[in-house]
């Protein structure tokens, strides 16, 4: 017997209420965050990650609501990610309820802040998310991969596998791996991106991107994800939590 | 409903989520405060311990407070101890991390190391094997519980493993003990669901039983 595949569904929240866009624009408003939760969380959800888009800083205490609301509700396992810059962010994250802490953007800006939330908080509450794409117009890297910002709008040129790596030395306690190109397509994981990032780290990766079938999951894990990620698809029913699981079983994975 | 419930006292010393502790205790039935004040902690019917992040951090934090001697007298009273992960590492003889060892509570004989796993850390839903006569895994024996951790306990020898139950990631590991009024788990039952909840009405029952 071996620790179970999770299977994640991610909720976007803007301002309180659950937001996915096709590709990150043009969103489209799936429900109430708690009352999906909780659904969720019925239906067999592993875990699940809260994306906090909310742009302004006063609706950002409608994220600490809901994350609250959330956390008296639903018994398994709650990340929060989206706009978290600072030590004392996380510590807020925490106070309210979340267990782990997505960082992206602002570790990219400054990597050190990987290492003060780790030291602060343990490694446990650190997931690194990495927003990465193929290179396009003439920037290269060393894997082909660059780590993108602003939703994957904006390249940085930094190698996305090397990134990854350098997160695993700065005490991240996992990697949420999100391929920019895949997402919203519905046409799978990028299964070569999850195994060059499987292969310079030994924290748990969550894959995310692409999933529009049940038998997108199972390669996925194949190629060294210990975790798989979705939204749209389970928001608007394409795709049921435990089709999912069903469909890793029956690969030979075991699940919850 | 939790008005008639045994008094519970989560120890807040600073770590972590306590939120969703407190919560799933009062689901089960438990009149739950969260607290850094020791006097309430020695007085309660059953004395929650929780611990995130890491060892040497967290025995800082619970040496700050008292609640090392608080868990101390309680054990040697005969009043119920609940350790949750890094709270159940605590409560042995000490901890290793980094090449640095760290004295422990020592109610609980043994130390805690990394585990040794291609993947760490630990996290996610695990299978156990808990004693036969578990109070704790009472009807939840066959289900698996959410774990995040790279430390751990290592199992004794089945032979005299009274108490303890066992999982393994790269190698068995404790990832509960029940001992005297001392219980633990590695795992975190208030983020395992139904079977967390379930595992935690079995201890409320356990401290009602002896309150």
């Amino acid at each position: 017997m071996a620790v179970a595949v999770r299977v994640i569904p991610c909720l976007d929240v803007d301002a309180g209420r659950v937001v996915k866009g096709i590709n990150f624009t043009a969103l489209r408003d799936a429900g109430d965050p708690v009352e999906l939760a909780r659904t969720y969380d019925a239906e067999g959800a592993d875990e699940l990650v809260f994306l906090d888009i909310t742009a302004s800083s006063a609706s950002r205490e409608t994220t600490y609501d809901v994350v609250r609301r959330t956390a008296e509700q639903v018994f398994i396992p709650l990340t929060v990610g989206g706009g978290v810059r600072s030590v004392d962010d996380v510590d807020r994250l925490l106070r309210a309820g979340a267990d782990k802490v997505g960082v992206n953007t602002a570790a990219i800006a400054r990597p050190e802040l990987l290492s003060e939330i780790a030291t602060r908080f343990g490694n446990q509450v650190l997931v690194l998310s990495v927003d990465a794409r193929r290179v396009t117009d003439g920037t290269t890297t060393a894997s082909g991969y660059e780590v993108t910002t602003h939703g994957g709008r904006q390249g940085t040129g930094i190698d996305a596998v090397e990134w990854a790596a350098r997160g695993q030395e700065l005490g991240i306690g996992e990697i949420l791996l999100n391929s920019m190109d895949a997402d919203g397509t519905q046409n799978g994981f990028d299964l070569a991106m999850i195994e060059a990032v499987r292969a310079v780290v030994s924290v748990p990766v969550i894959a995310s991107g692409g999933a529009g079938q049940v038998e997108h999951f199972s390669p996925a894990v194949a190629v060294g994800a210990d975790a798989v990620l979705a939204a749209s698809v389970f928001h608007f029913g394409t795709l049921r939590i435990g089709a999912v699981k069903e469909s890793l079983r029956a690969n030979g994975y075991e699940v919850r | 409903m939790t008005a008639g419930g045994p008094s519970v006292v989560v120890i807040d010393y600073g770590s972590g989520n306590l939120r969703s502790a407190e919560r799933a205790l009062a689901e089960v039935g438990a009149n739950v405060v969260v607290t850094s004040d020791m006097a309430a902690a020695r007085d309660a019917d059953g004395v929650v311990l929780p611990g995130v992040g890491a060892f040497a951090a967290c025995m800082a934090g619970i040496h700050d407070v008292g609640a090392d001697d608080v868990v101390r007298q309680r054990v040697e009273a005969g009043h119920p101890v609940l350790g949750i992960c890094v709270g159940m590492q605590v409560m042995y003889d000490g901890g290793r991390e980094h090449g640095i060892r760290t004295p422990g509570i020592g109610v609980l004989s043994g130390n805690v190391v990394q585990l040794e796993a291609d993947v760490l850390p630990h996290m996610g839903w695990d299978t156990v094997v808990p004693p036969p006569d578990s109070a704790l895994f009472a009807g939840v024996e066959d289900e698996r519980f959410y774990f995040v951790h790279s430390y751990a306990a290592r199992a004794h020898d089945p032979s005299d493993a009274a108490g303890e139950t066992v999982s393994e990631h790269g190698s068995r590991f404790v990832a509960a003990v029940e001992s005297g009024v001392i219980s633990a788990t590695q795992f975190h039952p208030e983020k395992s669901g139904a079977a967390g909840l379930r595992l935690l009405k079995n201890w409320v029952a356990v401290v009602a039983a002896r309150s």
